[in-house]
């Protein structure tokens, strides 16, 4: 099978126009028959659902959380990006795609990318009208800062909430449209398989969290916005039900995954304090605007950071990278840090943290200042580590944060599987090997509200005299089959680990071979441990209750049984990459001062990966990429 | 250091719960609360016994998912904070802590720890929004919005939906969380055209849910994470009286 990526024709900036004059609409009067299942309700979802609610489909907007507004894109803290230009100082929707395509080290869709640009100015636009309280200039219009591995002052932010404010203007947007009875809201149910009619994505199958009820839900039209997958280290910046389950599943029924371990690591979280830690808290990459990043020059420092004078300090952020310093990109700040930290330089009690300072900031801007940007951020930080920020330096470290890879899809969002599109951090498209800092939210929501009415409403003009799913339909019966079977094999184990580890072994496994470095040796190993880890799973794992109930643990047994299989594909996805670029760093490929060597003449793709059965090895599908707007160069930020 | 702990344990809405004594050895200062419950979970699950389901998604004090009653108090003892961000070196070594659900009319119990909070979603459905379709928006700063209506505004935003006002209430009253939203909206210029509407639909709909009125103890002020302000509720009661009266 050979990968299509639709590609509107015409020059870069007209692709978008083109495909919106040409796509296929669909009469008012028979939006109302075609039925939109929404899986996810963070922004990409949320939007998605409340978008086409509006045009008048039938939605079903299905959530594992208790609420939609829960859904992670809460989470993210520092902004969004946007080429409004109101800074005049030199944005365009030509310079951000630029930036974008390069922050991704060259391994992105330019097509796709120039959309997202482009798209960037109406987001902002549409969470204004919906009330996202962004900061202001005391003249009354909008305020915008500057953030990671750009040198314009592009993201808007409502403090240090952003995420959260326009997921509320999403959420808000969906609630309105479930309240109008368009949207039907299912909380609290996850979704355990993809139920495909005639190779088509028809429905899913889903259980029902407070009750484990098992129901099938048809539709015409499947949207999974269910999230990145970075939980799969375990430790990681991510909430803890972030899952790759119904991506996963998807995957297993024909639709390719792209990049899988493409992930990226980012700088500022709080390191790991101990064995019995579930999560890596993100102290947002915002804080890098003010803050220095240092480590000692003598190794195993053992005098508390303010009485280590100036000169017996390393900025090796400014050192290393004197055109960006401590605003470099996150791969690369992320990797700086380990390499300090590995070399012996890491700060506090486990050695594997660097300092975060904002004395220098506090001298020049006042207490006040920083306090009036950063307040929330600090007020964390004393919460959690019952330390004082104000006074002496923060300490950072790096964890896993954000999938750039996911389902593979073209131009329109569709998989390789017709009809179920991929919305979000679920797919692999706009990142390419790295992505920049407020790109995210940015990502969902122009997903959500300005492409999938326009795609999804093109697939859907061809369903309108397609015949109307059917529950009862043999495949649906068969999937429901499948689910069952998979959730009593895992309650009949009965063995003596629990679900949480299997996720924390699998998650150092990755954190050593497929994490911030990796190499041929290291990913060969970690294959052979990761189908090691998986046998013992199905042999010693113990998952208490039945399947009739409320049941966390076997929530966590199923998406770590994804896992297992997810981590596979990863390590094999990182070893067949024999080059380093953005978040991907091969040991083997680096130049002499260890900055990452990227091999355009060979690799010049997307990995897209094709399922081909249990315990058989996936076959790579590339996706060359053709850059005709820009210049593939060294992406330095020296 | 070692805790006792008494933790609400119910199977289910219809039937009745209780609390039951579990000891656990060992919790580090630096644990978080969720972690010392994860880690009394491995225990019990290892010795065949039923693990304890509480609600947790985040675990940063933003989803609003978390909550539970510790020692009497809606996020534990110290104001202003969630349940994922509370921390075991707030306790001292042979404490003992009751750990219940958020109670309240309004939130039913599914299973321990865990409480229905779909009422709040319907409070917000019956009107906390802005009726603005995908599209229709003008230009961001077409709508210029002063930087102390904005920050207020936000303000009144930041609440995440998490509970803590309705269980430390006396009368389980949600005049927090709808006065919250109610107040963001009504603060910048995009919502005040359907503020009258809103607060109205809002009010009834927090009625319909069975949530206790408000007698202005202020209790949810000091438990709220977001340190969201009574102000709010003052306010939301004058856009009442204003709709009402001049409807």
């Amino acid at each position: 099978m050979e990968l299509n990526a639709k590609i509107p024709p015409g020059p870069l900036k007209d692709k978008w126009s083109f495909y919106k004059d040409h796509a296929k609409l669909v009469n008012p009067a028979n939006r109302k028959k075609l039925e939109v299942i929404v899986v996810g309700t963070g922004l990409a979802g949320s939007a998605a659902a409340a978008s086409l609610a509006e045009m008048g489909y039938k939605v079903k907007s299905f959530c594992f959380q208790d609420s939609a507004r829960r859904a992670h894109s809460v989470a993210a803290q520092g902004g969004v990006n946007a080429a409004k230009n109101y800074k005049n100082d030199g944005d365009s929707v030509y310079r951000m795609f630029y930036d974008t395509i390069k922050g991704g080290d060259f391994r992105s869709r330019e097509a796709n990318v120039y959309r997202l640009a482009e798209c960037s100015a109406q987001l902002i636009d549409q969470a204004v009208a919906q009330g996202v309280p962004f900061g202001r200039e005391y003249g009354g219009y909008l305020n915008n800062r500057s953030f990671g591995g750009v040198q314009v002052s592009r993201t808007f932010y409502a403090r240090g909430q952003t995420g959260q404010q326009l997921l509320l203007g999403a959420y808000q947007a969906l609630m309105r449209q479930a309240a109008a009875k368009t949207v039907t809201l299912y909380t609290r149910h996850e979704m355990l398989d993809l139920v495909l009619v005639d190779g088509k994505a028809r429905g899913i199958i889903v259980r029902n969290l407070d009750t484990g009820e098992i129901e099938r839900h048809t539709a015409n039209t499947v949207i999974l916005a269910t999230g990145g997958f970075g939980k799969i280290y375990y430790l990681s910046t991510l909430a803890m039900g972030c899952n790759a389950s119904a991506i996963w599943r998807a995957h297993k029924k024909g639709a390719f995954m792209a990049c899988p371990s493409w992930t990226q690591v980012h700088p500022t979280s709080l390191p790991q304090s101990g064995d019995y830690q579930s999560k890596l808290t993100l102290m947002s990459e915002s804080l890098r605007n003010d803050g220095r990043i240092w480590v000692p020059l003598k190794p195993e420092e053992k005098r508390k950071p303010n009485d280590i004078p100036e000169d017996e300090r390393d900025y090796y952020l400014e050192r290393r990278y004197p055109a960006f310093g401590n605003l470099a990109p996150r791969d690369i700040s992320s990797r700086a840090a380990k390499e300090r930290i590995d070399a012996g330089f890491g700060v506090g009690p486990q050695l594997n943290a660097v300092y975060l300072d904002f004395s220098k900031a506090i001298k020049e801007q006042g207490k006040e200042k920083i306090k009036e940007k950063y307040g929330n951020l600090f007020a964390m930080y004393r919460k959690i580590t019952d330390t004082d920020a104000y006074s002496e330096p923060m300490m950072i470290s790096p964890a896993a944060h954000f999938s750039m890879g996911g389902l593979w899809v073209d131009y329109e969002l569709m998989t390789t599987i017709p009809g179920l599109f991929a919305l979000g951090e679920a797919n692999f498209a706009d990142h390419g090997a790295n992505r920049l800092g407020a790109n995210s939210l940015l990502q969902a929501c122009v997903d959500g509200y300005f492409v999938a009415p326009y795609t999804v409403s093109n697939y859907l003009a061809g369903e309108i005299h397609a015949e109307k799913p059917d529950a009862e339909a043999q495949e649906f019966i068969d999937a429901e089959i499948g689910v069952r079977a998979h959730l009593g094999k895992l309650l009949a184990i009965n063995g003596t680990k629990t679900a949480d580890h299997y996720h924390k072994t699998l998650g150092k496994l990755l954190y050593d071979y497929c994490g911030l470095s990796r190499s041929k040796d290291g990913l060969l190993y970690a294959i052979d441990e990761i189908k090691k880890l998986r046998e013992d799973f199905y042999e010693q794992l113990k998952v208490p209750g039945t399947e009739e109930e409320m049941n966390g643990e076997l929530e966590k047994a199923g998406r770590i049984s994804d896992y297992l299989e997810v981590a596979e594909l990863m390590c094999q996805d990182a070893l067949t990459r024999e080059e380093s670029c953005g978040a991907h760093f091969r040991e083997e490929y680096q130049t002499p001062e260890g900055e990452a060597l990227r091999n355009d003449e060979a690799f010049c793709f997307v990995s897209a990966w094709q399922w081909q059965g249990e315990d058989k090895e996936e076959r790579l599908v590339p996706e060359p990429l053709h850059f005709e707007n820009v210049e593939l160069t060294v992406r330095s930020y020296k | 250091m070692k805790i006792n702990l008494k933790i609400w344990r119910q199977t289910d809405a219809g039937s009745p719960g209780r609390l039951v004594d579990y000891e656990l050895d060992h919790v580090i200062p630096h644990m978080s609360f969720l972690e010392m419950m994860d880690t009394l979970n491995e225990q019990l699950i290892l010795s065949g016994d039923r693990p304890v389901e509480f609600d947790h998604d985040c675990r940063e004090g933003i989803c609003g998912q978390c909550g539970m009653m510790i020692n009497g108090r809606a996020h534990g003892p110290i104001p202003h904070l969630t349940t994922c961000q509370l921390h075991m070196r707030e306790f001292k070594d042979g404490d003992t802590i009751y750990v219940e659900p958020f109670r309240g009319k309004g939130f039913p119990v599914k299973r321990d720890l865990r409480v229905d909070r779909s009422a709040f979603d319907r409070i917000i459905m019956a009107g906390g929004f802005i009726s603005v379709n995908t599209g229709q928006a003008p230009e961001a700063n077409g709508i210029p919005v002063s930087h102390e209506h904005a920050e207020s505004a936000f303000d009144s935003a930041a609440c995440i939906g998490c509970g803590a006002c309705v269980a430390t209430c006396k009368n389980s009253s949600a005049a927090l969380f709808t006065s919250a939203k109610i107040a963001h909206l009504a603060k910048l210029p995009q919502g005040k055209i359907e503020s009258r509407k809103r607060v109205l639909s809002m009010v009834e709909q927090m009625d319909i849910e069975a949530f206790g009125h408000c007698t202005n103890t202020e209790a949810c002020e000091v438990e709220c994470p977001q340190d969201i302000s009574v102000l709010n509720i003052a306010r939301m009661n004058w856009e009442y009286t204003l709709s009402k009266v001049l409807k």
